[in-house]
């Protein structure tokens, strides 16, 4: 089973989390910034469990960790996805650079 | 290199391939679709280490709600087939520049990074998870648990709230008016002279 080395895996999702990044810098759309955020939180998901599986196996904290981060997940992207729909209705654009009336 | 270096190759590059185009895709239609492919290759790299229950997880709360949702949201927004504006080249070279150097120093500390590999079997049951989730002594989750409940309610809750229109403004004169009509109406009506509050 551990045919392949853990560093390799790590890789996987360190490369997610900076496709993610990349994608938070240059996106000025609040949607893709949260689908950016969706692929940050799952890179992290991957390392918690691979964490488990092969340096902890006796244990099951990781995979708990993974559960509660899922779950809240979902309640965030809730959440963003009803103040974006409610600010569409209030100013007729979802782009970042407009919405800079609590900026300053 | 045996078959199961191989299935795990492809899925991680079915995985950053998907992760890629959803990022750069200038429609954002496609970029739904692409986190879509991307979260699916997540749960197959689950079902490939072997945790099932995560990729069940994954699959039913990223792939079955988040994408739908994010779905909705953009047929609520914007119009799915527009392309989104092209952003400055300045801007572009700088972030591809920062997530290099970030992903670059991050995974010379994992490569060099001597991690030493348990030789146990992971011994993962749906039924071991349950009990500890529900356990109240050292090393149960019952406390976490409980708070995510809460905040699941609270969420739903703020959603409603958040995305529910304003009621109409009704000042207290008018609302004096209302009780007044509704009062007499009853009285035509029933032929009842005293009505207690309402």
């Amino acid at each position: 089973m551990n045919s392949v080395p853990l560093s390799h895996i790590l890789f996987v999702s360190t490369a997610l989390f900076f496709i993610g990044m990349y994608g938070l810098f240059t996106r000025r759309n609040m949607i893709t910034m949260l689908m950016a955020i969706e692929l940050i939180l799952n890179s992290v998901n991957i390392n918690f469990v691979v964490f488990n599986k092969y340096l902890y196996p006796d244990r099951l904290d990781g995979i708990f960790f993974t559960i509660f981060i899922i779950t809240i997940a979902a309640a965030e992207a809730a959440i963003a996805i009803a103040i974006i729909i409610n600010l569409y209705r209030s100013h007729r654009s979802i782009d970042v650079e407009k919405a800079s009336e609590m900026k300053y | 290199m045996n078959a199961s270096a191989i299935i795990f190759y492809i899925i991680s590059a079915f995985i950053l391939g998907a992760g890629l185009l959803a990022m750069t895709t200038r429609k954002i239609f496609r970029s739904a679709i692409w986190l879509l492919f991307s979260l699916v290759g997540i749960a197959a790299l689950y079902f490939w280490l072997q945790v099932e229950f995560i990729a069940a997880v994954q699959i039913i709360v990223y792939v079955g709600g988040i994408v739908v949702l994010i779905i909705f949201s953009i047929f609520l927004t914007e119009q799915s087939g527009k392309e989104m504006p092209k952003q400055s080249i300045t801007r572009t070279i700088a972030s591809v520049l920062a997530v290099l150097c970030g992903f670059g120093l991050t995974y010379l500390q994992i490569w060099k990074y001597n991690f030493q590999p348990s030789s146990k079997n992971f011994d993962w049951s749906v039924a071991k998870i349950g009990s500890q989730m529900l356990n109240t002594t050292t090393g149960g989750f019952a406390l976490p648990f409980e708070v995510v409940s809460l905040l699941l309610l609270a969420a739903m809750v703020g959603c409603i709230v958040i995305a529910m229109k304003p009621p109409k403004p009704t000042n207290g004169k008018a609302k004096e008016e209302l009780m007044e009509k509704i009062k007499q109406e009853g009285e035509k009506e029933l032929g009842i002279t005293e009505i207690s509050e309402v």
